[in-house]
């Protein structure tokens, strides 16, 4: 099947095989490899894009499902001015190790703070527990996206 | 790891989804969220010949409140549910429940509720406020009350050619509250126990109706009538909430497995059972 | 000696001690790292590997025909096909063999059976399901006691003289010293507790893409590799290739933690297969291969006793330890010591005589060992004497903090050998545990504890206390396989001033290319951001044994030190060659050459460096680069002191974290954002394999635990807030008195979660839990105690 997915805003057509993860379009015909995959189960989100706004696991999306739809990975966050509030605040806290899970942490953040550019502690935590990190314990994740809210808000 | 290789349609209309899935049979299956049927694909538990997407079906996302019912569409997701203010009671206290947030941002109430995954929330909240799944078919729809539209271990009532179109949960006149107890290892995790709790007050302060439900402990999520009954015509009390809760442990039929022993887990549905009633009444007193 | 002291260096040099940002971070945030699967080869083809669905069986037959007639399978490979080139076989770190793909048998469910080369991932996993393998099945042993017992199936029969499951007897100590002890003592205090399997599951998996060049014979491969340069020469040796064809290429990596050490049968497969093939095989772990069959750690079953004095003092500890194994034995651990550093037991504590009794055995289970996060099972070494000095506190009735400052080394008595050998080489533990009992508020805690158990509410405080041994290895005794845990750097300053360093060890999210830089900063005075830091290629640095067992700082910062010392001379020769002055009376600071006590005339680093490559004294070499292979003279013994608070649901088991004080003391911290980030990382992994993270077996030998539906990884809402504390006692023979942390916190943190938990219906008379601490286990000890619920 044909399909078309705005990915970062660039169209990307592919003839693709119904089965074809949303994960590996993005991975393997866009060639952005900065969207990850931690699991077979669903559980990590290290394949987190937002997918017309919204945070989803791609490795549980179909690629047709996306079908005219728009997806933002990591590669989309930085503007051309740069890094985005997002980017700068998990260096910036030391918001990432391997960083892994960091593309997935950063777009849930961001589409967090869309909603709510000052949210708690609890708020960040609630929001990233369907995203699994090993290295960081998650305080500096937590830090980061609450330092990212504050840094846009000023 | 990847599904099997299958053919997909995109329904465009409910008649197009139920057509096509009622050419192709038993190896035809819906997709809606596919929080639960992708998965299965990907490790090739499930392997079905054709999908029949309902996502770009429209109308079906609708959560609305219409004729003393909440009627939840075949396309609302679990966070549509956790974010809007039209549920009361159970359901409100279940939605931020279900698996984790990115999940909930895709899979459905109504792919939950037809997948009757025994460990599943839904079905309980359900069966707790008695709703009705409403099945559409070639030759129209028809309403099937929850309970027996769970039939078994992932195995509901409908016939090869319908699907879930909408769920409806009847809306309480007076005064209710409801409360979803349940305990999971973490987040992202299915109930190792879960409670739903549904309770209506009369004017006089009794207990008018009460709706329990249990997840995790049985076969197929169970509704405990017996715990209800003595519920009801009484004023609440915590020596009442222990008896339902004890009846409820008596109609919970668990298995030892690596999340604990079965007798552990009944005595979860004891304690959460006794909580679950009294954190539904405060709530109906706070309605 | 315990305050961090301020940095040496101005933050523009951003030398030991400031918190530099990291420099790996741009490409990660930007999702620009070079993750393994990332790459993408020319020509590339995918493998898929067919895993034994039973834990023990026989192999009758394998009929792979209907995989190779589906279109886009290029070729399945067999154990009886590597066979034919010897490579059905391969040895493991700890000197046994292991198959690569089953031959005569499986032994563990999820064992390599068969392989599947094709021209696209998801056909590969297509035709794996057209392999047919006849099995008849043997029993399964799930566990050691099992392997051990009479009559017990022989799992190795292929091994020639291996007559019983039993795999190695070791010990360690003075047994008849420890007896007399015994023998004296007023108590005795004993507790039997199963450290149970775990997974290091770093969240990227393990994989490889191996290219290998028929006609050249050059084979590059590109592999999630803590060791990359181990690897090389373990492949050169298995695959009987010339090392110097040989080239492995470890990118970033999306953690390891231990897991990405060992050589797995998947690197072999790839590898023959695309030697054979003549194109590049990537082969990718999906997350049930990486639980089911790489790189399993822990599994220590542990009898502990404590010879006291009524007063609480210890006489002596005897322990005994049987390790579940799996299939293989494939530990990675120093050769000589069979248990890893287990005998490191002894722990914090002062007492003359220990005797420590170790054997392992062979189940139907994966075949790994690892150090996870941990330096050779010192995590299992460190639990048991932290629950056991618990355990004598509550039988003797002395409260738990006050047992162990009654029992502590003291700080005059280091460096200080303990009765298994090990030499301590520097601490303040009364200092540290005081420390940490005042910032969690100890006493106020413990009268509330009496206050919630007079009204039916649980609370406890759990005390750890862990002295980790670090850095291996001094090259006397610490080798694997013959070779010596030394490490290395090389270091090369360029005409403009810039340096790069290349190191044998290899980062997982440590950040070497901040914190190595630093130390190279501190020395030479070159600011931070002018140093690039290479690793993972084995063609492009210097030799090393590789970054596990918290190796990285104690040996490679080390050689960084050192070669930076021996350019630092150089330079100040060329120094006082422009200063016109005497070599003996230059000083270096940062970045500056001066002639002592004229600090007015001065000249860079960067002009020594330009220097380097134009205008020498007479006879001296041009450039300005050295490399040094470090041999440490000790292993590095961080420590620390962690309190953790709970609250326990009597009616449910269920447990909550309400605080967790931790203080590392890991001596000089070079970054301190990074340390404090690895410590956060261990106290999670602490709280995990505490709370719900572990792999068991059901009595057929099935693994649960082999996804992340089953192998629980905690979440952001579980995990707990973590507040962290520091002192400072630095290393006396590291170089710059640092001593490694990566897995300090991994190492101390679950006795002190299970201490806590016990401690809170220690007066019920519980004394053990073993992990995980479900919420039914927990309920079940409390029921057992004979207290009735509410
Ligand atoms: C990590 C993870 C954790 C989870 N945790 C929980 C949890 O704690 N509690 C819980 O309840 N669930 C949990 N789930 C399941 C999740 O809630 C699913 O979204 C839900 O079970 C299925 O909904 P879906 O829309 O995704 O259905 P799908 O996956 O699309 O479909 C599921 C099944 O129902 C059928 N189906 C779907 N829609 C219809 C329809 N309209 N008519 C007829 N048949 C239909 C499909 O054909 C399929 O057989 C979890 C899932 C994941 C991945
Ligand atoms: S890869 Fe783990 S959730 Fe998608
Ligand atoms: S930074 Fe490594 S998994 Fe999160």
């Amino acid at each position: 099947m044909d399909i078309t997915v705005t990915i970062n805003g660039q169209d990307h057509t592919h003839d693709v095989e119904p089965r074809t993860l949303l994960v590996d379009f993005v991975r393997t015909k866009a060639a952005l490899t900065g969207t990850h995959i931690g699991c077979d189960t669903t559980s990590c989100g290290a394949c987190t894009v937002l997918l017309d706004g919204v945070p989803v696991k791609s490795c549980t999306v179909l690629a047709v499902q996306a079908d005219g739809a728009s997806i933002m990975t990591v590669e989309g966050l930085k503007d051309a001015d740069g890094a985005h509030p997002i980017q700068a605040a998990f260096k910036e806290e030391h918001g990432l190790q391997c960083g892994f899970c960091t593309p997935g942490m950063m777009l849930v953040g961001h589409a967090l703070l869309e909603q709510n550019a000052n949210p708690s502690d609890d708020d960040v935590r609630w929001a990233i527990s369907g995203n699994l990190c090993r290295c960081t314990g998650y305080m500096n994740i937590v830090k980061a996206i609450r330092a990212a809210g504050a840094m846009a808000t000023t | 790891m990847f599904p099997s290789a299958f053919d997909y349609v995109a329904a465009h209309s409910v008649r197009e989804a139920v057509a096509a899935k009622a050419e192709g049979g038993d190896d035809t299956r819906f997709l809606a969220g596919g929080q639960s049927l992708l998965p299965m694909m990907k490790t090739r538990l499930a392997n079905p010949a054709k999908l029949v997407d309902i996502n770009r079906v429209p109308a079906l996302d609708t959560i609305e409140r219409a004729n003393g019912h909440l009627r939840v569409g075949a396309l609302v997701r679990h966070a549509d549910i956790a974010r809007s203010d039209l549920p009361f009671g159970v359901i409100a206290a279940a939605a931020p429940w279900i698996s984790d947030p990115l999940v909930r941002n895709r899979g459905t109430l109504c792919g939950a509720v037809a997948h009757c995954d025994p460990e599943g929330d839904w079905n309980s909240v359900l069966l707790a406020t008695g709703a009705d799944v409403i099945a559409t078919g070639p030759s129209g729809e028809r309403a099937i009350p929850i309970a027996d539209f769970i039939v078994d271990f992932f195995t509901n009532a409908l016939h090869v050619d319908e699907m879930v179109t909408e769920v409806r949960i009847p809306i309480p006149v007076g005064r209710v509250g409801g409360s979803y107890q349940k305990l999971e290892r973490k987040i992202g995790d299915y109930a190792t126990v879960a409670v739903a709790a549904h309770i209506e007050l009369a004017d006089n302060g009794t207990i008018s109706r009460a709706g329990i439900a249990l997840t995790a402990v049985a076969p197929k999520n169970t509704k405990v009538p017996a715990a209800e009954a003595v519920l009801v015509g009484n004023a609440p009390s915590d020596v009442l909430f222990a008896e339902a809760g004890e009846l409820a442990a008596q109609a919970s039929q668990p298995r030892s497995d690596v999340r604990g022993s079965a007798e552990w887990k009944r005595n979860v549905v004891r304690v959460f059972t006794r909580r679950a009633l009294a954190a539904a009444v405060v709530g109906a007193n706070e309605s | 000696m315990t305050v961090t002291e301020k940095p040496a260096t101005p933050i523009e040099i951003g030398g030991i001690g400031h918190s530099v940002k990291r420099h790996e971070d741009d490409r990660l945030v930007a999702g620009k790292g070079n993750f393994l699967d990332d790459h993408t080869l020319p020509g590339m083809l995918h493998m898929a590997i067919l895993r034994s669905p039973v834990p023990h069986a026989r192999i009758n037959s394998i009929d792979t025909s209907a995989a190779e007639a589906l279109d886009g399978v290029v070729a399945v490979v067999t154990g009886e096909l590597l066979a034919q080139y010897d490579l059905a076989w391969m040895p493991t770190m700890s000197g046994d063999t292991q198959a690569v793909l089953a031959t005569d048998k499986v032994r563990f469910q999820g064992q390599e059976v068969a392989a599947v080369v094709a021209t696209d991932p998801y056909v590969a996993e297509d035709a794996l399901e057209l392999i047919e393998v006849d099995y008849d099945l043997l029993p399964a042993i799930t566990s050691p006691q099992q392997a051990l017992a009479d009559g017990a199936v022989l799992i190795r029969d292929e091994k020639e003289g291996q007559t019983s499951n039993l795999v190695y007897e070791w010990e360690s100590g003075d047994a008849a010293a420890t007896e007399a002890a015994f023998a004296r003592a007023d108590r005795v205090v004993t507790l039997e507790t199963h450290y149970p399997r775990s997974h290091p599951a770093p969240l990227e998996t393990c994989g490889c893409i191996a290219d290998v060049d028929g006609t050249t014979g050059q084979a590059t491969i590109y592999l999630t590799s803590q060791a990359p340069h181990a690897i090389r020469t373990v492949f050169a040796m298995v695959a009987g290739l010339p090392e110097q064809n040989i080239r492995i290429i470890s990118p970033d990596l999306g953690g390891g933690f231990g897991n990405k050490v060992p050589v797995y049968p998947g690197y072999v497969v790839a590898t023959a297969a695309s030697l054979v093939i003549g194109r590049p095989v990537k082969w990718i772990e999906s997350r049930t291969e990486n639980l089911i069959s790489t790189g399993f750690a822990r599994d220590y079953h542990m009898k502990g006793d404590l010879a006291l004095s009524n007063e609480g003092r210890i006489l002596a500890l005897r322990v005994q330890m049987l390790s579940d194994q799996g299939a293989f034995y494939a530990d990675a651990q120093p050769t000589k010591f069979r248990a890893g550093l287990f005998h490191v037991v002894t722990g914090s504590y002062d007492f003359p005589a220990a005797h420590v009794a170790c054997r392992g055995a062979y189940t139907n289970k994966a075949p790994g060992g690892v150090a996870y996060r941990c330096s050779f099972r010192i995590t299992e070494a460190s639990f048991l004497i932290e629950r056991l000095v618990q355990t004598a506190a509550y039988e003797l009735g002395i409260d738990p903090a006050d047992i162990r400052f009654r029992n502590f080394i003291q700080p005059e008595q280091m460096p200080y050998e303990t009765p298994t050998g090990f030499v301590y080489d520097s601490g303040d533990y009364p200092t540290a545990l005081r420390k940490a009992l005042d910032a969690v508020g100890y006493e106020d805690l413990r009268a509330e504890q009496a206050r919630a158990r007079a009204d039916g509410r649980l609370m406890g405080i759990g005390i750890a206390h862990f002295t980790e041994a670090v850095g291996a290895g001094p090259s006397k005794q610490y080798d694997i396989l013959g070779l010596k845990m030394i490490d290395s750097a090389e270091l090369r300053v360029h005409p403009t001033g810039k340096a790069i360093l290349k190191l044998g060890v290899k980062s997982q999210g440590q950040g070497h290319e901040t914190t190595f830089a630093q130390i190279v900063a501190s020395e030479l005075g070159i600011p931070v951001t002018n140093i690039k830091v290479m690793e993972g290629d084995t063609d492009n640095t210097p030799y090393g044994l590789g970054t596990y067992a918290s190796r990285s700082t104690p040996v490679a910062g080390a050689a960084t030190a050192v070669v930076a010392r021996k350019l630092a001379d150089k330079a100040k020769k060329i120094a006082a060659h422009l200063l016109e002055a005497a070599d003996a009376d230059i000083e270096l600071e940062n970045g500056n050459f001066f002639v002592r006590g004229t600090p007015a005339q001065s000249v860079t680093i960067q002009d020594v460096a330009l220097a380097a490559y134009t205008n020498l004294p007479d006879g001296m070499e041009y450039g300005l680069e050295g490399v040094h292979y470090y041999d440490p003279p000790n292993l590095t013994y961080p420590y620390g002191s962690y309190v953790v608070v709970v609250d326990v649901d009597p009616e449910t088991g269920v447990w909550k974290v309400r605080r967790m004080v931790a203080l590392d003391d890991c001596g000089v911290r070079i970054n301190p954002m990074i340390v404090e980030g690895q410590i956060h990382g261990g106290l999670t992994e602490g709280f995990a394999k505490s709370s719900m993270q572990w792999i068991t077996f059901d009595d057929d030998g099935n693994c649960i635990g082999s996804n992340f539906m089953d192998y629980l990884i905690p979440t952001a809402w579980e995990t707990p807030k973590f507040e962290l504390l520091e002192t400072c006692v630095p290393s006396p023979h590291h170089p710059i008195g640092a001593k490694g942390v990566g897995e300090s916190a991994t190492v101390g943190s679950p006795a002190a979660y299970v201490n806590a938990v016990i401690d809170a219906i220690a007066h019920l008379g519980v004394r053990n839990i073993d992990m995980p601490l479900l919420p039914d286990r927990v309920w079940s000890a409390i029921q057992a105690a004979g207290v009735a619920e509410g």
